[in-house]
């Protein structure tokens, strides 16, 4: 496959969100066009301008960071929203009056939305029927009239994009037209850009992911090998698939690089987030301490009260989720939470059932 | 003639156009010689591209049409065939012979001739006339028809056939947003788009389109409809258009496609049961057909080629019917519990084969009848935006959409049919959606459900094969039991109603339980042979058949509601 720039798409493509991936995808867009990246402080953004740096990140001479959305929306037909799932639905929404049905959107948030009625909070028994969790494509379409959306998953460690280590990631979409134009302007000679048509499977792996790097940074937090995380890995792995069906995601992309690759990235990486939150834990922090000191969100956190919020109304057993939940909110431990699953009876490696549709 | 409006007939509306020659369905059968032409000349255009525009595809596809023709012949003859059906395919075969064999290389001029001719066939065959005064006749006679079954019905059989007259929207009411339909109309194309469970859905949906006053519309209708004398009659004149379900070959589905492209394109309003089917399981339709909404899709796109600014737009209107009663409830649920059950033979059942047989049908239909919905719901465009009485569009925040960017890329609209198949895919699910909101929930539905879940409670650990052969001392419920779990049920669809998600019946937004029950029993299912639940000597609930409790029960599946009981 050629990675050339061999890009006839010279129109300015936007980025919303100066956190540390969207930077990152800022960057590798600016190898072939230039970039409009929104940031939320107005400061980022003059720093970004004059100086070209971001919180100690170099950014690509071709950049133009701004904090005016509609800018962003009136000068680039083609917008990368990478902004946590917790704000997302409202930047959609200040987004939404300047979008025409002629914007294309491809989102890199690996989180989900869940809209509660007022009152309600994630509890530890809270049911949640799945119907009421929303992709970020479907944040989208819910609140925008574009149409033509896609989203970008995979072993995507940020800090690497921008060191320039070679890397890969999945652009999933129904439309191939939203497949092609993400290639054409994120492909790089250190990037390549994979392709899928399982939008949902793509969404929903890359999301679930995040709550088993949890339990992996705790592992290895506590000083655990190799054994142990290819146990994690592998019975995450299932487990995510059993939550993922639920979801309506499909088998297949939990096998692809946003799934099984970006699982074993951000299990294996202290650059991750997710991870970090588990190692620090089984060091002995409490929750709200390693919170109150991370620059930016750990997704798996929320997906971690959802996913459990959905077992209990599905009344489904996910051991895993289980007890990363107990140990992050029930006052387990970690070494307690690992004892219960080394007793767990679970037995079964894994069945072919597992690929069936049910 | 059109102008002729009596309310008490059922005409709740004027006409929008009261002049028929107006009507762009009437300018379509004026013109049918050119429209013909030039449907021919674009499905070849669409065929061809669609093989790549290879000559050596083409003579392959013409093989494969020429032999799965010969089969359709030979195993599927209807009466609806045209005599010359052998004849002419006799020669197509002669002369594909004459030209493979030889003197004439495959790049010649001889494929696409046969390709012409096989095309101006089928082109001729779908294609309808429209005659105002079969249609002025038809209208008056469907409702005469209808307004005397239902006086007959309600007072006691046909010696009343000629007596009072009972006002015919006592019975069938047509809801939902009417005005705005109209308004529509006036602006732009109009799709209907009815939910399908009954045989009897296209004369009340084509009874209920007139009754607002929308001009008629074309639609398509089985060519083994068009065996039974009095159908043929009618449909002949109607405008309707032929479908064959037999002919699969891509020469007649791009023929096909293409009349509904063009006839959109031409303003004509169009009608069809994107179900494809009715509904065997009672179920709200889950997923509908792509095929003809996909030419919607081209129709629009085009319309925005040629005609810029001033194009015309396309609007969807999802129409539910929701009967109390439909008569071929137990046909339709066996031949689903069979396919479901992947049973290998089973020979579909049409319950309307004959005009003698439609009589009966449409006879006990109305004397069995209680009342009847057809709700239009919330029109559309093809992208699924919100639009206002002028038709133009507006997205969640109610800022204005001009949907002809749909179509760009680079700033100009594009021919991208993946990307138009996956516009249509999504319409498709928000038509779906759409069903949900608008049905119209019935209290004999309610007390269905509500049934069938106790049932299915009591034997948890059975499969649905299990249930349908329960003996009939386990079919009875306790008055108690039923009422509590249709209290529940009640009290969360108020909810849903309250925030928009569901429409109910008067007597469900603000009756009694008991009067709840109470109408739902005396209409649910009430002219079956058995009953799919009846108050028992004993003042117990029971069901004399099950399998038809199922299929009331089923419609209301996918709101959730078996968690509430």
């Amino acid at each position: 496959m050629s990675s050339t720039k061999s890009s006839d798409y010279k129109a300015p493509v936007g980025v919303l969100g100066g956190g540390s991936f969207g930077s990152a995808i800022a960057n590798l867009l600016a190898e072939n066009q230039h970039v409009y990246l929104l940031t939320r402080r107005q400061e980022v953004a003059d720093s970004i301008n004059s100086t070209r740096n971001n919180r100690g990140r170099t950014m690509h001479e071709n950049i133009t960071a701004t904090t005016n959305i509609k800018l962003v929306a009136e000068n680039c037909s083609l917008i990368y929203p990478i902004i946590p799932s917790a704000g997302f639905r409202e930047t959609i929404q200040s987004l939404a009056p300047y979008l025409t049905p002629e914007h294309i959107l491809i989102h890199g948030t690996k989180g989900v939305d869940v809209q509660l009625p007022p009152g309600a909070m994630l509890t530890s028994d809270y049911k949640l029927n799945p119907k009421k969790v929303n992709t970020m494509t479907e944040v989208i379409l819910q609140e925008t009239i574009v149409r033509r959306v896609g989203c970008l998953a995979g072993p995507n460690l940020a800090s690497e994009i921008i060191d320039g280590q070679p890397a890969a990631t999945v652009i999933a979409s129904h439309f191939d037209e939203v497949i092609k134009l993400g290639q054409r302007t994120l492909r790089t000679p250190r990037f390549q850009v994979y392709s899928s048509k399982d939008l949902t499977g793509v969404e929903i792996a890359g999301i679930l992911k995040n709550v088993i790097a949890i339990a992996a940074g705790a592992l290895n937090g506590l000083g655990y090998g190799e054994n142990a995380k290819a146990l994690l890995i592998s019975r995450g792995l299932v487990e995510m698939i059993h939550i993922g069906k639920h979801l309506g995601g499909d088998v297949v992309a939990f096998l692809g690089l946003a799934g099984i690759g970006d699982l074993i990235a951000t299990s294996s990486s202290p650059r991750s987030r997710n991870y970090t939150v588990g190692y620090r834990l089984a060091k002995g922090e409490t929750l709200e301490e390693i919170l109150a000191d991370m620059e930016e969100v750990a997704e798996g956190i929320n997906t971690l009260k959802i996913s459990k919020a959905m077992a209990n109304y599905l009344g489904i057993r996910a051991p895993l989720t289980e007890t990363i939940y107990e140990v992050l909110f029930g006052g387990k431990t970690v070494e307690e939470g690992l004892d219960y699953l080394m007793k767990f009876p679970f037995y079964v490696d894994i069945e072919r059932s597992m690929f069936g549709t049910d | 003639m059109a102008t002729k409006v009596n309310n008490s007939e059922g005409w709740l509306y004027d006409p929008i156009l009261p002049d028929p020659e107006t009507w762009p369905i009437v300018k379509l059968t004026h013109e049918r010689e050119e429209f013909l032409k030039e449907l021919v000349e674009l499905s070849i255009q669409n065929i061809k591209e669609s093989l790549g525009n290879n000559p050596s595809n083409l003579k392959d596809e013409l093989a494969r049409t020429l032999y799965t023709e010969k089969i359709r012949l030979n195993q599927t003859p209807w009466k609806a065939d045209k005599p010359d059906e052998k004849d002419f395919w006799s020669k197509v075969k002669k002369d594909m012979v004459r030209i493979n064999s030889g003197h004439e290389n495959p790049n010649s001029f001889g494929h696409e001739d046969l390709v012409q001719r096989i095309v101006s066939r089928y082109a001729e065959e779908i294609a309808g006339v429209f005659d105002v005064q079969a249609y002025d006749f038809a209208k008056g006679f469907t409702t005469f028809l209808f307004a005397r079954l239902l006086n007959a019905s309600q007072n006691k059989g046909l010696s009343r056939f000629w007596g009072s007259r009972n006002n015919l929207h006592d019975k069938i009411h047509l809801v939902g947003e009417i005005d705005h339909i109209r308004e529509l109309a006036k602006q732009g194309t109009v799709i209907v788009v009815p939910t399908h469970s009954s045989n009897l859905d296209s004369m009340l949906i084509g009874w209920a389109i007139q009754s607002i006053g929308l001009p008629p519309v074309l639609y398509g209708a089985g060519l083994n409809l068009f065996g039974i004398k009095i159908m043929a009659w009618f449909m002949n004149r109607l405008g309707a258009y032929k479908v064959d379900r037999r002919k699969k070959n891509l020469l007649y589905l791009e023929t096909l496609k293409m009349y509904s492209e063009l006839s959109l394109r031409k303003g004509c309003n169009g009608l069809f049961f994107p179900g494809g089917t009715r509904s065997r399981s009672g179920m709200l339709e889950k997923r509908v057909k792509l095929g003809l909404l996909g030419t919607a899709l081209q129709a629009q796109r085009l319309n925005f080629v040629h005609d810029g600014e001033e194009a015309k737009k396309i609007f969807v209107v999802p129409v539910t019917i929701n009967y109390n009663f439909v008569l071929e409830a137990q046909s339709l649920i066996d031949q689903h519990l069979k396919i479901s059950g992947q049973e290998q033979y089973y020979v579909e059942n049409d319950d309307f084969s004959t005009s003698n047989k439609m009589l009966r049908f449409i006879y006990k239909f109305f004397t069995a009848s209680s009342e009847i919905a057809v709700r239009f719901g919330t029109p559309m465009d093809l992208f699924g935006n919100r639009v206002d009485e002028l038709g133009a569009s507006f997205d969640p925040h109610g800022n204005e959409v001009d949907i002809k960017k749909y179509f760009y890329s680079n700033g100009d609209i594009s021919k991208d049919m993946q990307r138009d198949a996956e516009y249509t895919r999504m319409l498709g699910e928000q038509i779906v959606k759409s069903y949900h909101r608008e049905a119209v929930i019935f209290s004999s539905q309610i007390v269905a459900f509500a049934a069938f879940r106790i049932f299915k409670k009591r034997h948890s650990k059975m499969d649905l094969y299990g249930l349908m052969r329960l003996p009939s001392e386990d079919l009875i419920i306790k008055p108690k039991k039923l009422m509590d779990s249709v209290d529940k049920m009640v009290v969360r669809l108020r909810e849903m109603h309250a925030n928009g998600e569901v429409q109910l019946e008067q007597e469900v937004i603000d009756g009694s339980l008991a009067t709840i029950v109470k109408k739902g029993i005396a209409n649910l299912g009430i002219y079956h042979a058995k009953l799919p639940l009846m108050y028992n000597p004993q003042g117990d609930f029971e069901s004399q058949d099950i399998t038809i409790l199922y299929f009331y029960h089923n419609r209301l599946e996918g709101y959730e509601l078996h968690k509430v009981i």
